[in-house]
């Protein structure tokens, strides 16, 4: 078994494709049209065959008080893994983007927690060698 | 006063003011996961938020919105008052 898709709730998938693509450096796979919204999914340019993030739109009535009370306490909808946190920390803050939690070493791993814009936290993350 | 004795008294407690003593304006999420991989305390969140909430009635920590994420602050003002009671610099002896 291996994991194919997993998906976070965007608000808006056309600014969530911009956002997960120019500003995180995502690229796109799937765009298929379907009505209303589309079947859009974004992967690793590092891994192109690897896992797929769905960028799934946020209208369901559950999603929203699930999101705001996660956001509330600062709970993450996704972890990336990153090189350098801290490189992405000044990339990304450079680049306009707000983060929820600096960089901070917590002990087998450094992270740092980001808005994406869409309406969900996201967790950068890069474990220290050796700590897995 | 009697809540600033009884939110000390608790070694979960003073662990979370020293975590934000260390780093100020945490979210719930940042403070159990500091808990969790500095002191290995394997609370629950729920747990850990209700310790919050006890140390907010004492007034040692303050809870501020920055967007939609609440964020938590240390607020030393309450063992002053400890301190002005019991003084912990001694007089000089004559």
């Amino acid at each position: 078994m291996r994991i194919e898709l997993t998906s976070v709730y965007v608000d808006d998938q056309r600014a969530a494709l911009e956002f997960y693509t120019e500003v995180l450096g995502f690229s796109k796979h799937h765009d298929i049209p379907l009505g209303e919204h589309s079947w859009l999914t974004v992967v690793s340019p590092d891994a192109p065959g690897g896992p797929q993030l769905l960028l799934e739109p946020a209208g369901h009535p559950a999603v929203k008080p699930y999101r705001d009370a996660l956001v509330e306490d600062g709970i993450p909808s996704a972890q990336f893994a990153v090189d350098d946190v801290a490189a992405e920390y000044e990339r990304l803050t450079g680049n306009g983007v707000t983060f929820t939690q600096p960089p901070t070493d917590i002990g087998t791993a450094v992270v740092a927690v980001f808005d994406d814009t869409c309406g969900n936290l996201i967790q950068l993350i890069t474990e220290k060698p050796g700590m897995v | 006063m009697a809540d600033v004795y009884r939110a000390l008294a608790d070694e979960t407690r003073r662990l979370i003011l020293d975590e934000l003593a260390t780093r100020d304006g945490q979210s719930l999420f940042e403070i159990c996961t500091a808990l969790t991989m500095h002191h290995r305390v394997g609370s629950t969140r729920q747990a850990i938020s209700q310790h919050l909430s006890v140390l907010e009635e004492a007034g040692l920590v303050a809870t501020e919105r920055r967007g939609r994420t609440k964020l938590h602050f240390f607020d030393p003002e309450p063992l002053e008052a400890i301190t002005r009671r019991w003084p912990t610099t001694r007089k000089e002896a004559p």
